[in-house]
């Protein structure tokens, strides 16, 4: 019976510790504050409170008598937030990249079934139609700000590769329209290519990746040579790419007077709808139109997910060995305070302050674990640059992005961390039999 | 080994303890499992003795950039050549144009350069003679639950069909499975189709190919058969780019992420922490035996044997639990695989991750184990008897 009692009160205590996980996982900032703020006025206002206060302030005090196994939970957990973390901001640098490049009032039409720009193709006859379509805004010059775009992937030897070891840059030819429809493209050295000329400005992420892409230089797109005439920054995915007259790079690429996509700009983010209609609705296309918000967007979805479901597993496992860990440090510090702890209870305190004690020690440890790992993961990969290859098509150059949001759960994976490993010890420690425990050596 | 159940005993000693212990242990190298498969699956991409016999021509210009087909003779012509085969990329996806699918144009040939694939005699027969025939991958067809013999409607990313639709059909008319799942995690996620119905039905495509596939009888030939088939469009309007597979592969892996940084960052954080961790539990057993140890001392062990015993407990730690870890990596691999729906692949743990895995055990086991054996071993045994 005894026995029964016991492991049910053990079931009832992991059921509610996996309910208050999942609940916790959930929780915004305030929330951490509001508890915390309620564990405070517990402390100040109530008797055990004040007990669970005075129990934890000698537990604390004597913390530098167990630096080594105490260090133990500090840096594993550490570990733990800074591993995932990192991995986070990866995904997050990825996504904001991609989605900064889009916007709701700029809208994208391929080719119908088209997964990328790249993969699809608008004929001379589909272009007109679509550039005299309605919503789309007017330049100062009253024409339609619509810039046909032709978009392929060239090769261009990589930075500190191997000789001969191509890497795959996305290459795209636009007209004078280009400009105006993407104004956070802005020249930052040397000038813009001129029309009908063999002229190349390249996007300072690719200027970062690939080699022999300063201004004045020569480099091999296709089979022709061309020079390097200005660095754009644009802070979004286009800073990847490298930009040409699209008369020549269709030249270049045979492409004829085919492009690859049509890129709008729309009076109002609320002319999508009926300017998406018109297009479905004209016989003589066959069309997909988004905006550039939903198609980077999209673009980035699977990669992001991949590497948020990465960083989750690996933070997972970590998450459990760090458990263990603090599991372990606990246990053996219930078990060096044990006569300390029997003494307590002896004199009259309550099992609930010898528990809140225990576990706000754990809790301290945890919040220190978080802190350092969360300031290391800042420190070493905010703003680290990274490049994989986007769409399928050429290289994209991003940033990992440590946001706020991040440290945040970071600091909630370490307090869950310490609140599972300082839980059992705590019980054990409020439960020790206090006969046996003073007689401990 | 005589002393073994004396170190048993030692690790039995305080059963929580080791059971946390091994439980952090465990969980590392469940993680060295899975991360170092992920690592060996990116290293090994084409590179298995096939692939550096099998050469790929590539457009110079970009790698979406069609060759002539008039290519394919010249190329069989070049010395040290054994035959040439051809594909294209064909975009395909299934039911969503964001759910793609690995899927290429085939010459008829092609299968016979990638001995690598298996394909069962009968059915390489049927795609052989079904013009609309495609042999999917054994992965894919789980993935989908589709059977051998129901028609397969796709839709091209990228080509339109003779009516100027996206929408292909095709019949599956097999499967193909990797013959070495360690290398061939792609062979089971592709969807194969003949080249020579593609070209028909697309109007755009008129008998262009989108890289050669070159074997070679000799590998050490590879090199000079690679520059010698450049040189047969060197200056025209289609410049090739002859690579071995394997250097081609590892091109592409390079440019999708630098891999082998990521996870040896992970492992490194993972076994820093480890080690401290264990460290922290191997001085604590040694704190709490010492007067045991000194006993050992006094009944005539000497003092190279103590230190071996303190050693063999951290070292038998680190393996019971690392041994536990890689295993269950090895059953976790598949289910996570299955899991992400086939975007994260995890291959099974090669003998190459084991015996990296069983040195890193016993490596850091020593390194634990260290500091409280050399304590142990230079114990003053009146000291320690008097408990001081």
């Amino acid at each position: 019976m005894k026995k029964l009692l016991s492991f049910g009160r053990g079931l009832l205590t992991a059921l509610a510790l996996i309910a208050g996980l999942a609940l916790w996982a959930v929780a915004p900032w305030p929330v951490l504050v509001g508890l915390a703020a309620l564990v405070a006025l517990w402390m100040l206002l109530t008797r055990s409170g004040q007990q669970a206060a005075s129990v934890a302030g000698v537990g604390i005090s004597t913390l530098r008598q167990r630096l080594g196994s105490s260090s133990v939970v500090v840096i594993g957990i550490a570990g733990v937030v800074a591993v995932l973390v990192a991995m986070l901001s990866m995904a997050e640098g990825y996504r904001q990249t991609l989605a900064r490049t889009g916007s709701a009032d700029t809208v994208l039409v391929l080719r119908g079934a088209s997964a990328a720009e790249v993969m699809s193709t608008l004929d001379l006859a589909s272009i007109n139609v679509i550039e005299q379509a309605q919503g789309i805004a007017r330049g100062p010059d009253g024409r339609p700000l619509a810039s046909p775009e032709t978009v392929v992937a060239a090769n261009l030897p990589i930075k500190g590769g191997a000789p001969d070891q191509d890497g795959s840059v996305q290459l795209r030819g636009v007209g004078d329209r280009a400009w105006l429809v993407r104004p956070q493209v802005k020249i930052v050295q040397g000038r813009k290519f001129e029309t009908g000329k063999r002229e190349v400005v390249v996007g300072s992420g690719a200027q970062r990746q690939f080699a022999g892409l300063d201004v004045g230089k020569q480099i091999r797109l296709g089979s022709e040579q061309w020079t390097v005439v200005g660095v754009f920054k644009s802070g979004d995915a286009m800073d990847s790419e490298v930009w040409a007259d699209a008369e020549m790079v269709a030249a270049t690429y045979r492409r004829g007077a085919s492009r690859n996509a049509v890129v709008a700009k729309l009076t109002s983010a609320k002319a999508f709808k009926p300017f998406k209609a018109a297009l479905a609705g004209d016989p003589r296309l066959q069309v997909d139109v988004t905006t550039t918000a939903d198609y980077f967007a999209k673009q980035s979805e699977g990669m992001t997910t991949v590497i948020r479901v990465i960083g989750i597993v690996v933070g997972s496992i970590m998450a459990i060995g760090a458990v263990f860990g603090a599991l372990n440090t606990m246990f053996a510090t219930v078990a060096t305070r044990a006569r300390e702890i029997a003494t307590l209870r002896a004199i009259g305190f309550r099992g609930l302050p010898v528990v809140v004690a225990v576990m706000l020690e754990t809790m301290l440890l945890a919040l220190v674990g978080g802190l350092i790992g969360g300031v290391l993961a800042w420190a070493i990969f905010n703003g680290y640059t990274a490049s994989t290859i986007a769409g399928g098509v050429g290289q994209l150059t991003f940033d990992f992005r440590v946001t706020g949001e991040l440290l945040w759960s970071g600091l909630k994976w370490a307090l869950a961390i310490g609140f599972v490993g300082g839980l059992f010890p705590a019980l054990r420690a409020a439960t020790l039999p206090v006969t046996s425990a003073l007689r401990a050596l | 080994m005589k002393y073994f159940h004396l170190i048993w005993a030692e690790l039995m000693r305080r059963k929580t303890r080791t059971a946390l212990t091994l439980l952090s242990i465990v969980a590392a190298f469940l993680l060295f499992g899975l991360l170092d498969g992920v690592r060996e699956s990116f290293d090994q991409a084409g590179n298995s003795a096939n692939g550096a016999k099998r050469l790929q021509t590539g457009s110079r210009l970009s790698f979406i950039q069609p060759l002539p087909m008039s290519l394919n003779d010249r190329i069989a012509q070049v010395q040290g050549v054994k035959q040439v085969s051809y594909a294209n990329w064909f975009g395909g996806a299934y039911q969503d144009p964001h759910n793609q699918i690995f899927s290429f144009a085939v010459a008829s040939n092609y299968l016979d350069l990638y001995p690598e694939i298996q394909v069962d005699k009968a059915q390489r027969k049927a795609f052989d003679e079904t013009r609309t025939g495609v042999l999917v991958g054994a992965q894919l067809m789980q993935r989908f639950g589709w059977k051998v013999g129901q028609k397969l409607p796709l839709q091209s990313t990228i080509f339109p069909n003779s009516d100027g639709s996206k929408n292909w059909n095709f019949d599956i008319v097999g499967t193909i499975a990797a013959a070495d799942k360690k290398t061939g995690g792609w062979y089971d996620q592709m969807v194969l189709l003949h080249w020579k119905y593609f070209d028909d039905s697309n109007p755009y495509n008129r008998g262009q190919v989108g890289w050669y596939i070159t074997e070679v009888g000799d590998v050490n030939q590879a090199d000079r058969v690679a520059k010698a088939i450049d040189a047969i469009s060197a200056n025209s309007d289609h410049e090739s780019k002859t690579q071995t597979e394997a250097a081609s592969a590892a091109n592409w892996m390079k440019q999708m992420a630098d891999i082998g940084l990521i996870v040896g960052s992970i492992m490194g954080a993972v076994f820093f922490t480890l080690v401290l961790l264990t460290g922290n539990t191997m001085a604590q057993a040694v704190r709490e035996r010492t007067s045991e140890l000194a006993v050992l001392k006094t009944i005539g062990f000497p003092d190279r044997s103590v230190l071996m015993l303190v050693l063999a407990e951290s070292v038998l730690l680190l393996l019971i639990g690392g041994v536990v870890g890689v295993a269950l990596a090895r059953l976790m691999g598949p289910i996570v695989s299955a899991g992400s729906r086939g975007a994260i692949n995890i291959p099974p743990i090669s003998g190459h991750s084991w015996a990296l895995a069983l040195g890193l055990m016993v490596a850091i086991g020593l390194v634990v184990g260290a500091l409280p054996a050399i304590r142990a071993m230079r114990l003053n045994i009146v000291d320690a008897l008097a408990g001081r």
